[in-house]
């Protein structure tokens, strides 16, 4: 056979038509100028997103200069806030920001975590697809709904059934948490709304985190004998650990970064750090929505600019960080481990 | 050419093991009668009657698709975890039946190990893998785990290998390794039967070898039935085998009788390499 072949070399291809083969030539693959054109475009069309990064953080430090040269680091550490003797400083809207989110995630963090693994793990598929579908329409919920929600249920509910109450008993209203008198507008509100914003990206991340783990993994849990609930506190879990991070990191991005729904319901007074839940605060985000309509002096305006340029910065940080987290788990899961333990 | 070669040329090159375990009555540490197992509504395995020989190695084998890892998967229930499996019929484990009312997977599964095709260790270090299933079993004791990790990576034979740091993530050791790892594992357990799914399915053929010298080792203590798609394997490793197609189990018998002398004309067939 072997030799049959290499007598009529020429009828390989099973005896078709035989045209010359012929490599020089003006084919389609010889219209460079369309190629290169599309290239170039492509190439521009990328370049215009970090264009516009980079203007932004430009922009912004430019607009902040003044305030950023006035106050140095004093910005970061004092309390002031006087337009009047142009007096500034970010501390309560900083402390507002990471106090509004810290208790954000450590109410929907665990409640995430609970229904990623219920969807990943336990739910059976007509019940998985359907939650799956309305956690994710939840997230393309716009935050002044969410907002308008947090004013007019949310609130008043929180002022009447739970804050009153706690304020109203002689031993829980002298735990620091409660000490102010409630308004329902105030830092639990902002918490609560930024809960219940950030639940559906921290768990729809991490629900696909789990499910990338490959089902042969829990296989072999369950076949040396683990129940269900062993198997995924001690495989799965330590499998999609850098990832479930990674997503709880994305949702703290975006509690930081929330401003809508945030300003209002949080109060927006305050002249001092309160640790009290039941009293009215800021956020960076809630400053700058605020009173930069009003800002009427140049050092004014620019003490707000420094505050966004803060928030961009530490927002891309936080953004960054959870996506390489997040990255870095999927890649390890695909070519199946190699990571150090 | 195919046709110009006989067949018996071709079972000749098998290397068939030599027939000194034939038994004249193998004891029977389980037993599949009547079993019927459907997906949904399809029917993928139809009435298989087999016994599985103690301290045997029973093979599995067939054309893909042909309901051997299903019916291996059967006997620790592991299609249990997949949605819309049913099973008719009965298997016992040592004159139990293990689909009967009331029995408890996770007591079953301590009795009958499963390794996989593709080594599926757990994201820690050697040792945490291996003390995993005595640990869920509830030793907790550390001299007792520490005994059972080097006996189980001895009886694997990886504990020259891995000894000098068993801290190390089971990750950092090649395939080959891992999949003995992955048998340590199960044989820390202390099981009576152990499954193997294509269990060098993803090795390099210096790991095969390896794995093919530790079953054979293994079948000395336990009951083995291992799945395989690579027919010399078959010949090599097993003292017998049962033949699958399209969901029948169409000859079980000796592996010495199934390589040489089957009864069936498409076990023949598949065997002599004519399809498959």
């Amino acid at each position: 056979m072997a030799s049959t072949l290499a007598k009529d070399g020429n009828n390989v291809s099973g005896g078709g038509p035989s045209i010359p083969v012929k490599l020089v030539g003006e084919g389609r693959g010889k219209s460079r100028v369309a190629d290169r054109v599309y290239d170039i475009a492509l190439f521009l069309a990328s370049l215009v997103v970090l264009a516009i990064i980079a203007g932004i953080v430009i922009l912004l430090f430019r607009a902040a200069l003044p305030a950023i040269e006035r106050y140095k680091f004093h910005f970061l550490f004092t309390t002031a806030w006087d337009p009047i003797h142009q007096n500034f400083g970010a501390l309560l809207y900083i402390f507002g920001t990471i106090y509004s989110s810290f208790w954000a995630l450590l109410i929907a963090v665990p409640i995430s975590l609970g229904a990623a693994i219920f969807l990943s793990e336990l739910a059976p598929s007509w019940i998985r697809t359907p939650v799956s579908f309305l956690i994710e329409l939840l997230a393309a919920i716009p935050s002044v709904v969410y907002g308008i929600w947090g004013v007019f249920v949310l609130s008043p509910w929180l002022n009447q059934h739970l804050e009153t109450p706690i304020h109203d008993n002689a031993h829980l209203a002298k735990v620091i948490l409660f000490q102010a008198q409630p308004q329902g507008s105030d830092m639990l509100a902002a918490a609560l709304i930024l809960a219940i914003m950030v639940t559906p990206y921290i768990t729809s991340v991490s629900r696909d985190i789990l499910r990338a783990i490959p089902r042969v993994v829990r296989d072999g849990s369950f076949a040396l004998g683990a129940t269900q609930w062993e198997t995924i506190e001690r495989v799965v879990l330590p499998y999609a650990r850098a990832g479930v991070i990674g997503a709880v990191i994305l949702g703290l991005g975006r509690a930081l970064g929330e401003t809508m729904a945030v300003t209002m319901v949080i109060g927006n007074s305050g002249s001092h750090l309160n640790l009290s839940l039941f009293a009215p605060g800021y956020t960076m985000a809630s400053i700058i929505a605020n009173e930069l309509p009003e800002a009427s002096t140049d050092i004014y305006r620019a003490a707000l600019i420094e505050i966004g340029l803060l928030l961009f910065v530490v927002t891309m940080i936080v953004n960054a960080v959870a996506r390489l987290l997040v990255l870095y788990t999927a890649k390890d899961i695909n070519s199946g481990g190699g990571r150090k333990a | 050419m195919a046709e110009t070669i006989s067949k018996n040329n071709l079972t000749k090159n098998l290397t068939v093991r030599e027939p000194i375990i034939v038994d004249a009555q193998p004891v029977n540490t389980m037993n599949v009668a009547a079993l019927n197992f459907y997906y949904g509504k399809s029917h993928a395995l139809h009435n298989i009657s087999m016994p599985v020989p103690k301290q045997r190695v029973t093979a599995l084998i067939g054309p893909s698709g042909c309901g051997k890892s299903t019916f291996l998967r059967t006997l620790n229930r592991m299609n249990d975890h997949i949605d819309g499996t049913r099973v008719e019929g009965s298997v016992e484990l040592d004159g139990q039946d293990i689909y009967a009312r009331g029995v408890d997977v996770v007591e079953l599964r301590k009795h009958v190990g499963m390794v996989f095709q593709k080594p599926n260790p757990f994201p820690m270090s050697i040792y945490d893998n291996v003390a995993y299933g005595p640990r869920i079993h509830g030793v907790t004791n550390r001299k007792a785990l520490d005994e059972i990790v080097e006996r189980t990576l001895r009886g694997a034979a990886l504990w020259d290998e891995v000894s000098a740091d068993l801290k190390r993530s089971a990750f950092s050791l090649s395939g080959g390794q891992q999949q003995r790892l992955c048998i340590a594992r199960v044989l820390a357990v202390e099981p009576e039967v152990i499954l193997m799914d294509e269990p060098c399915s993803a090795l390099d053929p210096n790991s095969t070898f390896r794995i093919e010298q530790l079953i054979e080792d293994l079948a000395t203590r336990y009951t083995i039935v291992i799945v395989t798609h690579n027919m010399q394997q078959a010949a090599r490793v097993s003292h017998y085998t049962g033949f699958f197609l399209r969901g029948d189990l169409r000859e079980y018998g000796e592996t010495s009788k199934i390589f040489t002398n089957p009864n069936d004309a498409e076990t023949e067939a598949y065997v002599s390499g004519r399809f498959g």
